[in-house]
């Protein structure tokens, strides 16, 4: 098996974007799925890849706990999120016997399955296949870029969270993308304050500002902020994505939609995520149909 | 179609020779069918008997009384600002010694929540010196090693590896060449049951006096936490407990409660209650102790009469009464 095969499996995908963060639980996985589900409503066809081997969160935030992958003559055949399968989705979690079990890997095994992942998946056409990964900058990290360097990605998204202590480790990932020439497509401050259910009072939590700045100082893209909203916490929790979530009152009859797609349509952040989508598009020059990006090059 | 079942990352890789033993077995990369193998090195690489290192490390820490690691699979729940806390809490006590260790390799987070991100490490010819926040609690971090916060540590497993087995083996802690006492070292990891978990677990083999899990309320926090509980049950590391953080949130304005991140599946209390484990306390949401952190203070000191604080405080009671009823 050689990185060529990772080209030949990519060749009917238009972007790649990877979704990086330094630091843990800012919301990379929620903001990946969000940036997902929002392209899908847009019309796009999105790929998902999870490569936090350690803690993959997508299936549960995506509702797909306990399916399973199928091999076919073509490759493995990702989980679809949506029944008009526009939403694809590959993780370690549909490969796991049970819940409660753990993967104690070191680097080298990490490495092999994050390269079946992006050789032998089966994704068809996409518009888009988002990488959701762990956080640091270490063997996941070093791996993707590497088995996509010749099919030079479009580049990284950024998440972080205002705080001083996420504000360090994120330096570092943008750090990263410099050191292995990879384009920084933008940075979304997540959990950016939250809105008290009862009097409407909004809290900085975790203060806020932070991402923008940091945006500026480090001089990349500042695609958006996002508020802490517990009713996409409910969404990504709960199993069935067809509930239209209130996080007022959790225990009250529930309306129901199609799809986890139409369900996020319902959510106070998705026209918010929906601006990001757009200006991720523009940054990736998706209007222009296809990939507008010279080979990764390292600085 | 058939099934895939088990990953084939963690059985004989793809492009491995014909008769491969497997790259967990113990002719690895040793085995006649592996001459030639793309990944021989790899698997030689990885086992070869016990660490010539590990008397080394023991030697060091041979005055170390009690060994906490700080734990959870999830990111950002709050594992640093735990360990912070339990660290100031416990050298509020002039007589206990405090030790704290920092692996977490790529994203250290520590010098700067404990106040002293602008110390460097010194080396002398005892080892490595720690970095005193207070004159009874000392850190060590690669975050003190790093030309500046922008710089990142781009490494693989083998290298933080290394880097790890250093803060055991040649960190001078107390300052003195025969051994100083340490009353309680603290070591704070970063997430997941990976390279770090793996090599703090084998260098300080059997000597951990126990682990305190961390997680957030939500069930997307908690299924990682359950990983890095089997983690801690198959590398026989005793778990003192969980602590649930993040729990709530008293809006500062009306004093109303409310749950950012909700509990669907019963949260820390129906997971302990699932495995059997204690249930050290729930500490909720009070953006004081985020700016706290930022700043490098003590969030029990500034805040003492905040529930959070209380929650710390009494958390912090039950830890030392479990690790101190050990001896």
């Amino acid at each position: 098996m050689s990185h060529s095969d990772v080209g030949g499996r990519l060749a009917s995908i238009k972007h790649v974007v990877l979704v990086l963060s330094g630091k843990g639980g800012v919301g990379k996985s929620s903001c990946t799925v969000q940036l997902a589900l929002s392209l899908v409503s847009q019309g796009r066809r999105v790929g998902v890849l999870d490569i936090d081997l350690c803690g993959p969160s997508i299936p549960r935030m995506l509702g797909l706990e306990g399916r399973q992958i199928h091999q076919a003559s073509a490759g493995w055949v990702p989980v679809y999120a949506d029944p008009s399968k526009r939403l694809a989705c590959m993780s370690i979690g549909f490969l796991l016997p049970g819940k409660d079990s753990s993967v104690v890997w070191r680097g080298p095994k990490k490495n092999a399955m994050i390269k079946l992942f992006l050789a032998d998946v089966y994704w068809g056409d996409l518009d888009y296949l988002l990488i959701d990964t762990p956080p640091g900058t270490s063997d996941e990290h070093l791996a993707a870029v590497e088995y996509l360097q010749e099919w030079s990605p479009d580049g990284a998204v950024i998440v972080t969270t205002p705080q001083a202590v996420a504000l360090s480790d994120v330096k570092k990932e943008i750090s990263f993308c410099r050191t292995v020439g990879l384009p920084v497509l933008g940075l979304i401050e997540n959990m950016s304050g939250f809105v008290c259910p009862h009097c409407a009072e909004c809290t900085n939590v975790f203060s806020t500002g932070g991402g923008e700045g940091l945006a500026k100082h480090m001089d990349v893209p500042f695609l958006g902020r996002a508020p802490i909203d517990p009713g996409l916490v409910m969404l990504l929790e709960q199993e069935d994505k067809t509930l239209v979530p209130n996080a007022n009152d959790p225990a009250a009859p529930k309306e129901t939609t199609a799809s986890i797609v139409e369900t996020y349509q319902r959510c106070a952040l998705s026209p918010l995520f929906a601006d990001i989508a757009r200006r991720l598009a523009q940054g990736v020059g998706a209007d222009n149909g296809g990939r507008s990006h010279p080979p990764a090059s390292t600085e | 179609m058939v099934e895939a079942g088990v990953p084939p990352g963690g059985a004989v890789p793809e492009n491995a020779n014909e008769h491969c033993p497997g790259p967990e077995s113990e002719s690895a990369g040793r085995a006649d069918g592996c001459a030639g193998c793309p990944n021989q090195e790899i698997c030689a690489s990885q086992v070869a008997g016990p660490d010539p290192d590990l008397p080394l490390v023991a030697e060091r820490l041979r005055n170390v009384r009690h060994r906490l690691l700080i734990l959870s699979g999830k990111g950002g729940v709050g594992k640093s600002t735990f360990t912070s806390q339990l660290a100031f809490a416990l050298a509020s006590d002039e007589d206990t010694e405090v030790g704290v260790v920092d692996i977490d390799i790529c994203g250290p987070s520590l010098p700067l929540i404990m106040g002293c991100a602008d110390e460097e490490m010194h080396r002398s010819s005892n080892g490595w010196s720690p970095v005193y926040v207070r004159d009874n609690l000392s850190l060590v971090s690669i975050g003190f090693m790093l030309p500046s916060d922008e710089a990142a540590v781009i490494w693989r497993g083998p290298k933080k590896n290394g880097m790890i087995k250093q803060f055991l083996k040649d960190v001078d802690w107390a300052g003195s060449a025969d051994g100083g006492r340490i009353d309680y070292l603290l070591v704070d990891t970063p997430p997941g049951t990976s390279d770090e978990h793996l090599s703090i677990v084998q260098l300080l083999k059997g000597t951990i006096t126990g682990a305190v899990i961390v997680t957030t309320p939500q069930e997307v926090a908690l299924q990682d936490v359950r990983k890095e509980i089997d983690f801690c049950r198959k590398a026989g590391v005793p778990i003192l407990g969980v602590v649930e953080n993040m729990s709530g949130f008293v809006c500062p304005s009306c004093h109303g409660e409310s749950r950012i991140f909700y509990p669907t599946s019963g949260g820390a209390r129906a997971l302990c209650d699932e495995l059997g484990l204690p249930l050290l306390g729930s500490i909720p949401l009070d953006p004081r102790i985020g700016r706290a952190c930022d700043a490098g203070s003590s969030f029990l000191d500034t805040c003492a009469d905040s529930p959070a604080a209380q929650a710390y405080a009494d958390i912090i009671v039950q830890l030392r009464r479990l690790v101190e009823g050990q001896e």
